[in-house]
């Protein structure tokens, strides 16, 4: 049930942003969920409810999957586990508590419409999504 | 990808679904945030962990289903510690104040936190129940959580250390069924030993699973009824407060 909590904190954080850059509606929003947070689903049936009535109702959510890694310090490597939650090397077998990538909970970016644009200026990126994505998937290896 | 029915964004914009459509329209605003979505969360338990540390008081978040015996333990465990250190106690659950009248009972202050809808506590509901109790030097802080496996684990209140408590009424293969809190957890007690012997509970098999999900989480295993292992728990509990941090925080410090 916890995912209406993060769903209502991520549609206070997107709006704090859209409000700071003068964004009448927000369009599309982008967030990057790690494996182990495991509600990405339940994000996409909670989010019209957590959204309604804000500059948020109505937009696109995009959540991009970020698969698990951890570090085999025996191996000095990158591993991928066999399962979530079987924090093993699966080469070596020997316990790899330190996880890498698979916990992240964040927002990547949100597309405004009806901004006044000189507010946003600073960060304004008006590149297409697509390529937008390539970028965000870039920084991600 | 689409919200409501999955396709990619290449598939989205170029078709409709009987209730839904895709629109492809003039490029908008794009802002670049990379922000994580509980930093809000994370702040306010970052203030807690800082208020906690200042004052020298060593706080555990205590996690677990509904039913494994939480509040008995806490009872039993402020009794026992009451007169060698100063104890405070927070109690989440969704209504009443039954358990905080329980621990106050036993002259340990307590703060109740009902959570309403809420299947946890979160940092701020943590931050103005600190304001509500006494927070001395050495002393130890029992958070009890909403009693729930699931919704707790992923929320930092501040606490110095996560402590998962599984009876062993439960089931040994519920490690694998409720990883995160596993995860997230320093330590994990197993209660209620004193019905080790009623029921098929394997301890060898419970913290074989544990390990799995987390390899460094310490166990004990004790009964709040027959008071076996109680010793062991308690003896840590005073350990852990005496290493409680005292005076302001230093930037980059942690607690130990």
């Amino acid at each position: 049930m916890h995912e209406l909590t993060i769903a209502s904190a991520l549609v206070e954080q997107v709006c704090d942003h859209a409000a700071g850059a003068g964004g009448e509606r927000v369009a599309e929003i982008r967030i990057r969920m790690g494996a182990l947070s495991g509600i990405a689903r339940a994000l996409y049936f909670c989010f019209p409810a957590a959204s309604r009535g804000t500059v948020c109702d109505g937009a696109i959510l995009h959540i991009e999957e970020v698969p698990l890694t951890v570090m085999c310090t025996h191996c000095d490597a990158v591993k991928t586990p066999a399962a979530l939650y079987n924090f093993r090397c699966p080469d070596c077998g020997r316990p790899t508590p330190k996880v890498l990538t698979g916990r992240e909970m964040q927002l990547v970016s949100i597309e405004l419409a009806g901004s006044k644009s000189a507010h946003v200026s600073p960060r304004r990126d008006t590149g297409a999504v697509q390529e937008h994505s390539d970028r965000i998937s870039g920084s991600m290896t | 990808m689409c919200g409501v029915c999955g396709c990619s964004p290449e598939v989205e914009r170029s078709h409709q679904h009987g209730d839904h459509k895709h629109a492809t329209h003039a490029p908008h605003d794009l802002m670049r945030i990379e922000q994580d979505i509980l930093a809000k969360n994370d702040r306010y338990a970052g203030e807690n962990r800082d208020r906690l540390g200042g004052a020298g008081v060593f706080a555990l978040n205590l996690v677990s289903s509904p039913g494994s015996g939480k509040t008995s333990l806490l009872v039993k465990t402020v009794e026992a510690l009451k007169a060698r250190l100063p104890l405070a106690v927070i109690e989440g659950d969704q209504e009443t104040s039954i358990d905080a009248e329980r621990i106050r009972a036993t002259g340990v202050p307590s703060v109740q936190i009902n959570t309403g809808r809420g299947c946890h506590l979160d940092a701020h509901m943590v931050g103005h129940a600190l304001e509500d109790l006494p927070l001395e030097p050495h002393s130890l802080l029992f958070i009890e959580n909403v009693g729930n496996l699931v919704c707790p684990a992923g929320f930092d209140l501040g606490e110095a250390e996560k402590v998962v408590i599984l009876s062993v009424a439960e089931g040994d293969d519920k490690p694998l069924k409720y990883p995160d809190a596993f995860a997230a957890a320093s330590t994990l007690v197993l209660s209620k030993i004193d019905l080790l012997p009623h029921v098929d509970f394997d301890v060898g098999h419970c913290i074989e699973h544990a390990r799995a999900i987390n390899p460094e989480i310490a166990v004990l295993e004790l009964s709040a009824k027959s008071g076996e292992g109680m010793e062991r728990w308690t003896d840590w509990l005073v350990a852990s407060a005496g290493r409680a941090v005292h005076g302001p925080v230093e930037e980059g410090a942690c607690m130990s």
